[in-house]
């Protein structure tokens, strides 16, 4: 739903780049979005070409990297994936601790760019 | 031939908001007003719960409403016609609420004698729940009705907030809703989350929810 407005600022951020490289064409952008971040490829990509046109970002792709969810134990330090759709408690594998804290899977992160 | 080069970027895609959200904080701050973010479905009671709130706050707290909506003032309308200020504030389209619609309203304000902003974000649990308005608490509303996994389709929602109020309470009978599933599913997102289960319409529940805003405002 709110593609278009973070299409806007990822092509904001490209082209603060574009100007600082000096780069005459962007081939692709890579992103790192968490699990827990709702964002559909297939429409950022399709809002992307429209507001890129004309500019040196034109016909980039657009690549999502997705980043599991990953916790980190309180008790013994251990970090861990864990899949939050499922209903199971989240619980350290080492120490069976319940007092874990998210520490990736909401990133909302331009990466890098593949340039001419 | 021109060779292919990588560009690291590595900036977070709301970093604008960011800096925006942080600079209505600081201002809200200095002049001791207290912005909270209200967040829910449609539906859920954002409207009912503000009303409630503000005659369970003392006269003391002066109070104004920004209510937040794609279109309409209905709800504008409704928090005036009981007696509250509130202002309206048109999304024009978008499904969420930035810092820079709150800097603006902020501005229009005399905010040092406003002791109290509640924000009613737009209903919806996904995009407002990853774009920081400059509120110094983000609460949010989840009804009986909705059913207890919403945390497993809204994630992230439950992650950004401080505070639960699961409201509807009085339709716990009807509805297949286990609270206790619904605290394990929170908690596991947000082991800090606070959580108040209360009734608009009975008005059950309604004073230790009041009692902690009325705390967190103070802090």
């Amino acid at each position: 739903m709110h593609e278009l407005s973070v299409t806007g600022d990822i092509f904001q951020i490209v082209l603060r780049y574009v100007a600082l490289h000096r780069v005459d064409k962007v081939l692709s952008i890579h992103l790192e979005i968490g699990e827990l971040s709702d964002l559909e490829e297939e429409w950022i990509q399709h809002y992307f070409d429209k507001i890129s046109k004309g500019s040196a970002a034109e016909g980039a792709v657009l690549k999502v990297h997705k980043i599991p969810c990953v916790f980190y134990c309180e008790q013994c330090g251990a970090e861990f994936e864990a899949e939050l759709s499922s209903v199971d408690m989240i619980m350290c594998p080492s120490c069976t601790s319940r007092k874990c804290r998210m520490v990736r899977g909401d990133e909302y992160t331009v990466k890098s760019m593949e340039v001419l | 031939m021109t060779e292919i080069k990588l560009i690291e970027i590595g900036e977070e895609i709301h970093s604008d908001n960011k800096k925006t959200a942080a600079d209505v904080r600081s201002i809200l701050t200095k002049s001791g007003t207290f912005l909270l973010n209200l967040m829910a479905s449609p539906g859920a009671g954002k409207t009912s719960l503000i009303m409630n709130t503000l005659s369970g706050l003392s006269n003391q707290t002066r109070a104004l409403v920004i209510e937040a909506d794609i279109d309409s003032l209905v709800d504008a309308e409704k928090i005036v016609q009981a007696g509250a200020r509130a202002v309206q504030i048109h999304t024009g389209g978008f499904c969420h609420v930035n810092a820079g619609m709150i800097m603006k309203t902020v501005h229009s304000l005399n905010i040092d004698e406003i002791d109290l902003l509640i924000l009613e974000n737009v209903g919806n649990l996904i995009c407002p729940a990853q774009v920081d308005t400059g509120a110094h608490a983000n609460a949010m509303i989840l009804s009986v009705p909705e059913g207890d996994d919403k945390p497993l389709k809204y994630p992230l929602m439950f992650r950004s907030c401080e505070v639960l109020v699961v409201n509807k309470i009085d339709y716990l009978k009807m509805e297949d809703f286990d609270m206790e599933k619904l605290k394990d599913r929170v908690w596991k997102l947000n082991p800090d989350m606070k959580i108040f289960e209360l009734s608009c319409k009975t008005g059950e529940g309604l004073d230790p929810w009041v009692g902690w805003l009325r705390n967190r405002i103070r802090l």
